[in-house]
């Protein structure tokens, strides 16, 4: 690729390497839920798309049904779309690349391109293919590391592997908590799923809680 | 989970997130610009993320319990109040819990 200003570089690369490194919590996340070091790589190769496999890989622990980790998975993931919509002016893609643009839409990517508008079309293009692929690479290296990891570790109590998890969904859902309403969805999410939880088979609560998303987001407020 | 019920949800994950993400680059952009679509869009992964740590902190089959995972979310809380990395939020969790676990 030529001439990408080196500031777009830069934050493609330290992006790649940063995010692709918790990579290793989602290898030792799969591992511990019960998937194979090769069905947990393949998730991260094929799904790639951090917070879907996450949430896919809970609701199997959780003891939930191959719907609700499905579902759960592909709720979170339709943001992806509403990014999809915002590159596809921006890069014109058609054919084989745009299957490629497509897989390696998430958050990440998305970010960097759209951060690079001030230095120009040409570095918003290199912003993406460059975070896009490195996070790639990265992440699934990192998995393939955090699942070797965990099956060689044990159980995934004794190494606290059952309170990271948790503590990733926290560390992804604190980035978004940008104002009050916000946080007070969380919350009431956080309550709404606590208090279905005897009621719903094991799994099914958290694709509940999309119902306060509904619930708040109906109007406008 | 049987095995094959796994395989499926890896498959059928995998199959669903690639046609997500390809959907934005097909459909016109009036399409998903209608403002109800697009608040409750913005909640959902606020709502399905919280969802998701409650679930996995404080929840075994379908009974809430507080258990050694709660000094872990703590510790993660801690860290993300003090803005720490996203490795060290996992790994003081992880720390915290299986200390608890050990202690206990």
């Amino acid at each position: 690729m030529p001439d990408v200003p080196r500031p777009t570089l830069r934050d493609s690369l330290s992006v790649s390497l940063t995010v692709g490194a918790y990579g290793v919590a989602f290898g030792a996340a799969g591992v511990a839920a019960g998937f194979s070091v090769l069905q947990t790589c393949l998730f991260s190769l094929l799904t790639f798309t951090g917070a879907s496999q996450f949430a896919a890989v809970a609701v199997v622990a959780s003891g939930g049904a191959a719907a609700s980790a499905v579902v759960a998975a592909s709720m979170l993931a339709t943001r992806n779309t509403l990014y999809g919509i915002q590159l596809a002016p921006l890069l014109r893609v058609r054919g084989l690349a745009r299957l490629g643009a497509a897989h390696i839409t998430i958050d990440e990517s998305t970010g960097v391109a759209l951060s690079q508008a001030p230095r120009g079309t040409a570095a918003m293009r290199a912003g993406f293919w460059l975070t896009g692929t490195g996070v790639f690479i990265f992440w699934n290296l990192f998995t393939l590391l955090g699942a070797l990891g965990a099956k060689a570790l044990g159980d995934p109590a004794s190494f606290g592997l059952d309170a990271a998890v948790p503590a990733a969904f926290l560390g992804l859902l604190w980035p978004r908590l940008e104002n009050n309403f916000l946080r007070f969805a969380a919350g009431a999410s956080m309550v709404f799923v606590l208090l279905i939880t005897p009621w719903l088979p094991a799994g099914l609560p958290i694709v509940t809680s999309t119902v306060v998303a509904v619930a708040l987001g109906w109007r406008h407020r | 989970m049987s095995g094959s019920a796994m395989w499926v949800v890896l498959i059928a994950t995998s199959i669903l997130s690639f046609a997500i993400k390809l959907l934005g680059y097909l459909v016109p952009e009036r399409w998903l610009a209608n403002p109800r679509f697009q608040r409750i869009n913005a909640l959902v992964p606020i709502s399905l993320l919280s969802a998701l740590v409650v679930a996995q902190a404080f929840v075994v089959k379908t009974h809430v319990v507080i258990d050694h995972r709660l000094a872990g979310i703590a510790a993660a809380l801690a860290a993300l109040l003090v803005r720490a990395p996203f490795p060290v939020v996992v790994l003081s969790a992880a720390g915290a819990s299986a200390l608890v676990y050990h202690l206990h």
